[in-house]
């Protein structure tokens, strides 16, 4: 198939950026959506310009590095899934793509598509673990958890870290993100001693970085490519007002 | 924000209770009977101050989380989103406003003429009190009035219908079995509440004589 | 040439560690925190070392190339990891485990490492799950597991199939936990260029900070590489699109040994190759070995049409399949090791039998665990991965019989370590899939996560401290001094070497080359012909590449193809040494096969007498290799032919 792509593109992180037009033909339906990237890049080197700069790595889902917001969706036109494994498949002949970059105060671009999503990390340093010295342990049945529980963790715990919660949302919120860190610790026995702490710290820190405030749209819910649920968001809430008021 | 909305939804039921005395064919005395409570009640007095403080808070924090969440995304993107999501969520603060404006019209209309901030249409009751069953009477027989009544508070429904699941999502009170049922009701609740407000001026368009 | 002294503890095997650990140098706390140490790599191995170093109270940098710590490939592991807990009851031993890992990777693995490896195994679960690791538990709490490839016992514990991804986000946890701490300082999107040596001694790095293209100096009393596998040289894998061999190839050529190269292993249950332009090969994780079952079509007849498309899967007769693996290794069936199933895998296809368009596919049905089970265990037990498997082949695994094919997937070979995981280098260590150390020429299922975890948290906190407490004198070096001048001046003119090539081919036209010569020659099939061929065509391809690349932008600048270029000329030296060491290795084992060393019914024939060493190679200028042999030494147990029938 036949496509034109229009992509941001921008020098680095202080230069204004525009959009470009380009065109990719004899596109494989079978082919992943970065993997057409790939073919749009080798023909810019052929012309001597510079590719299209965008994160990725594991290309197999679960490494959260890719993202790209694609006619107006995180991850393109389909659900429960990351960039690196939309395939052509889901597009037709003749289309156009229009290709941007996360858009969100914390997540300053960094070049073409690729932005800094360090504070998710800065997050996850104010508590999003349990503290626990390598070696100061007990026996790993000696904690029994129920299997409900253990996969309610589970489910939250699936998140990627790619931000497309943030990306979709109208207010790039990260309460999805952070909410799903509390809630795979909040349902384990091993993370109660330090919940009301954890909720707090990393709530004032996503505050603090800029993130804009949850208004219950659930757009993040339906563009999670691991189905994250919004009530973990919920959970979030609960967690977040208990220890406020206790 | 989902507080004070819960305080202002349990609000409307009792201020429904109250305009659908209206409805009885008594030449509005159950109507003035409730709204002299109402206005008498010392209980009810505390309660209207804390009911304005409720509607200027929501309202206020309604702008200001607006303004931060649109200062997170300083560059916007060139597609708008494609996400399927509930329709109203998106547009709180739209619908919200809109109510806001229905709000300042009905002050106008009622709570302002007891303050005496604007004039009494029509002649007071007899202990110097203005009658505002006649005043709701005159209003809604001008069939232009009535039915800007009826489109605002559908846009109220409007925003009632994200707002009563989202205020328990907010406080956190999400469960496997009852949050169905509170979505439930919500949406019952956000046709309800409105029809109800609406079937007093069609009552009065159509059938009171 | 250094010494190539593994330093095993004395004593039985049962208590090497333990009298190591007994007998071991310490460092006091407040001489910790004078002390530096880099860590390069955030996997498994890297995270969980530095945190836990971190946590003694050294000072300690990590660097990864990706934007978080988070996004390492050991996230990208599904299975399991393996521990000797016997909550089964079904007779695991650590012993056994460690019996199992040796057998599984064919008598060519240190015995004192493995037999630690197995003995700390336990541990690594305990550790997991107090740090909130929410692995897959029994109605009634318990932990719950499940087999694995290569063991008669279930000691896999999991979580869904994504178990790397919760190991190592339980280590990053606590990596971010230090990071606040102030322990650790994180040098994200920063990649090793190469390594600073001064008095013999690894003191330092030079890292490419990949956002600005700037070149920068780190010091350290100690460098750990915990940069995992080089299986991008064949450049279809199912490593991450970044993983790469530099910082290993960088330490090789400043004198670290590289053992084994040619041990690379071959996964069995990957979605086959559609396309030239495809970028990457996708695991299907081995545990739905546990439940699938693998067959192609009995007759040559059947096996065409279903290439032609006009016969399917489903409606083709029990009688008429054959579930070869069954047939061939009863004991063990679909759970053989990798290289086993791998091997029969392209055994069948190439006699024709193999089932999608190119002919190279098998089936892994799950037609009858449905019908035993129900669809909900099925999909509860691997939901995700039939998922995944929908979205990209487009075709739905619970009506139709999955296709797979072996494809790379974890390299057994890596920089020569002793039993402290040093490397030659003094000060030099190197942990998880970057060293040689505990999988033999086969890796077992569910055992790389169980590795990375042990040198991490367990092993390194403990040997790091032995080396380091004869450092304690040496005060932090400042970065200006010559040797750090020479090795970033020698990095800087090797990226300009590259930028200015300015030919008119794209790094990945070099890439993909060097692909289909590896895995056509050095593949799951080599024999000297092939082996001296490919040989002859990478130094030619190199040569070329040094003459014809193409890299467009900037050396001062973000610039993903000069990234994607300076790894690329490492594979390029390496395919080399990959294939010198096949050639050497006259005889088959694990995941190396010399067509020309098989038994009558092709499997594997080892040659004790000659080969039962580690090939440990020395750079010796450009293009020259030599190598060392490290003899295996194994008291505990008997050597054996491998048999899984």
């Amino acid at each position: 198939m036949d496509l034109t792509l229009k992509i941001w593109r921008q020098k680095d992180a202080k230069s204004k950026g525009k959009f470009v037009t380009y065109h990719v033909k004899d596109i494989s339906p079978t082919c992943s959506f970065l993997e057409m990237l790939d073919i749009l890049n080798e023909q810019l080197i052929q012309k001597n310009e510079e590719p299209v700069t965008f994160d990725h790595d594991c290309r197999e889902g679960i490494c959260g590095m890719c993202s790209l917001y694609i006619n107006g969706r995180p991850h393109g036109p389909d659900d429960a899934i990351t960039t690196c494994q939309l395939h052509m498949r889901k597009f037709k002949d003749g289309d156009t793509i229009v290709i941007e970059p996360w858009r969100a105060r914390p997540f300053p671009v960094i070049k073409d598509l690729m932005v800094d999503r360090s504070a998710f990390d800065k997050i996850i340093q104010e508590g999003g673990y349990i503290s626990v010295n390598t070696g100061a342990f007990t026996e790993a049945n000696s904690i029994l958890i129920s299997k409900e529980d253990a996969d309610l963790s589970m489910d939250a715990a699936a998140c990627i870290g790619c931000g497309a919660c943030v990306a979709a949302c109208k207010n790039a919120s990260a309460m999805l993100f952070v909410g799903a860190k509390i809630s795979h610790l909040a349902m384990l026995p091993q993370g109660a001693p330090e919940a009301k702490r954890r909720v707090l710290k990393m709530v004032a820190k996503m505050d603090e970085l800029g993130f804009g405030n949850c208004t219950n749209t659930y757009a993040c819910e339906a563009e999670c490519p691991k189905l994250i649920k919004r009530s973990n968001i919920a959970r979030l809430n609960r967690q977040f007002l208990t220890a406020k008021v206790s | 924000m989902s507080f004070l909305g819960l305080f202002l939804m349990v609000f409307l039921v009792i201020h429904l209770g109250i305009n659908l005395c209206l409805l009885r064919n008594d030449g509005g005395r159950w109507f003035t009977d409730a709204a002299t409570f109402m206005q008498t009640n010392y209980v009810i007095k505390v309660f209207e101050v804390v009911l304005f403080a409720g509607f200027i808070l929501h309202i206020l924090i309604g702008i200001i989380l607006q303004i931060h969440n649109w200062m997170s995304r300083p560059v916007r993107y060139k597609i708008s989103n494609q996400t399927t999501t509930p329709f109203l969520s998106k547009y709180m603060i739209y619908t919200g406003g809109i109510v806001l404006i229905f709000l300042i019209l009905h002050m106008m209309n009622f709570y302002f003429i007891k303050l005496g901030w604007v004039d009494n249409p029509i002649s007071a009751r007899d202990n110097g009190e203005p009658d505002f069953y006649q005043i709701a009477r005159l209003l809604f027989a001008q069939p232009a009035y009535s039915i800007a009544y009826i489109v605002l508070i559908t846009v109220l429904g409007f925003h009632l219908y994200h707002a009563f699941q989202s205020a328990f999502q907010t406080l956190g009170l999400d469960h496997k079995k009852y949050t169905p049922f509170i979505q439930g009701f919500g949406k019952v609740y956000s046709i309800l509440i409105p029809l109800g407000f609406i079937c007093i001026p069609v009552y009065f368009l159509f059938f009171f004589i | 040439m250094a010494d190539l002294n593994p330093k095993i503890p004395q004593g039985p095997l049962s208590q090497k560690w333990s009298h190591y650990k007994d007998h071991q140098n310490l460092v006091n706390p407040s001489n910790k925190r004078k002390l530096d140490i880099i860590v390069v790599g955030t996997g498994l191995a890297g995270a969980s070392a530095a945190a836990s170093l971190g946590e003694l109270g050294f000072n300690v940098k990590i660097f990864c190339y990706q934007d978080s710590p988070r996004r390492a490939h050991s996230i990208a592991a599904q299975g399991g990891i393996n521990a000797a807990k016997n909550y089964p009851n079904d007779g695991d031993t650590i012993y056994r485990l460690f019996y199992d890992t040796i057998k599984g990777g064919d008598y060519r693995s240190r015995e004192a490492n493995v037999y630690r490896l197995a003995e700390v195994s336990n541990a690594i679960i305990d550790q997991c799950v107090a740090q909130g690791v929410p692995f897959a538990r029994e109605y009634n709490g318990t932990l719950e597991n499940r087999s694995f490839g290569g063991a008669q016992v279930s000691r896999t514990f999991y979580a869904r199939g994504q178990t790397g991804q919760q190991l190592l986000l339980g280590a990053y946890g606590s990596l971010s936990r230090q990071i606040k701490a102030g322990t650790v300082t994180l040098y994200n999107r920063h990649e090793m260029m190469d390594l600073v040596i001064i008095d013999g001694k690894a003191r330092g790095i030079i890292a490419r900070n990949l956002i600005t293209g700037q070149l920068e100096r780190y010091f350290g009393h100690a460098v750990v590489l915990a940069t995992g596998g080089y299986g991008n040289v064949f450049y279809l894998s199912t490593n991450a699109m970044g993983s790469n061999v530099s910082a290993c190839w960088q330490v090789f050529k400043k004198g670290a040994y590289f053992a084994n190269p040619c041990f690379t292993q071959i996964h069995p249950t990957c979605i086959p190759v559609h396309g030239d332009y495809q970028s990457k090969l996708t695991l299907m994780s081995e545990s739905l070995r546990n439940d699938g079952r693998i067959w192609v079509p009995k007759k040559k007849e059947d096996a065409q049409k279903v290439r032609e498309g006009k016969l399917k899967a489903r409606d083709i007769p029990e009688e008429d399949r054959d579930y070869y693996l069954e047939r061939r290794y009863p004991a063990y069936g679909n759970l053989v090791p990798r290289d086993v199933a791998s091997r029969a895998a392209k055994e069948r296809c190439d006699a024709g039998y193999g089932v999608n368009e190119t002919g190279l596919a098998v089936f892994l049905d799950f037609e009858e665990s449905i019908k035993r089970l129900g669809k909900n265990v099925i999909e509860e037990r691997y939901g995700n991965l039939f998922q995944m498997y929908e979205k990209i082949v487009d075709e739905n695994p619970y009506e139709n019989p999955m296709m797979i094919y072996p494809a790379v997937h974890y390299t057994m070979g890596g920089i020569w370590v002793d039993y402290e995981l040093m490397s030659t280098i003094p000060g030099l260590f190197v942990a998880g899939e970057a060293n040689y150390s505990d999988h033999g020429a086969n890796r077992l299922g569910a055992s790389a996560l169980m590795q990375g975890l042990a040198d991490g948290y367990f092993i390194l906190p403990y040997t790091l401290q032995n080396y380091l407490a004869s450092e304690i004198k040496v005060p932090r070096i400042p970065t200006d001094r010559p040797e750090f001048t020479e090795a970033e001046n020698g990095v800087r003119n090797r990226l300009e070497k590259l930028m200015n090539i300015k030919g008119s081919l794209s790094v990945d036209h070099f890439h993909k080359e060097l692909g289909k010569i590896m895995w056509e020659n050095v593949g799951m099939g080599r024999n000297e012909q092939n082996l001296r061929k490919a040989i002859e065509r990478i130094r030619s391809l190199r040569e070329d590449f040094w003459k014809n690349l193409c890299i467009t932008g900037s050396i001062n600048d973000l610039n993903t193809e000069l990234e994607k270029a300076n790894r690329v000329a490492d594979f390029l030296e390496l395919g080399e040494l990959i294939a010198l060491d096949a050639l050497q290795r006259n005889e088959s084992c694990g995941g190396h096969f010399r067509e020309e060393y098989q038994t009558k019914e092709g499997e594997c024939l080892r040659n004790d007498q000659d080969y039962k060493y580690v090939a440990a190679w020395e750079f010796k200028g450009s293009g020259q290799f030599e190598v060392h042999k490290e003899p295996l030494q194994y008291e505990e147990i008997e050597v054996k032919q491998r048999v899984y029938k």
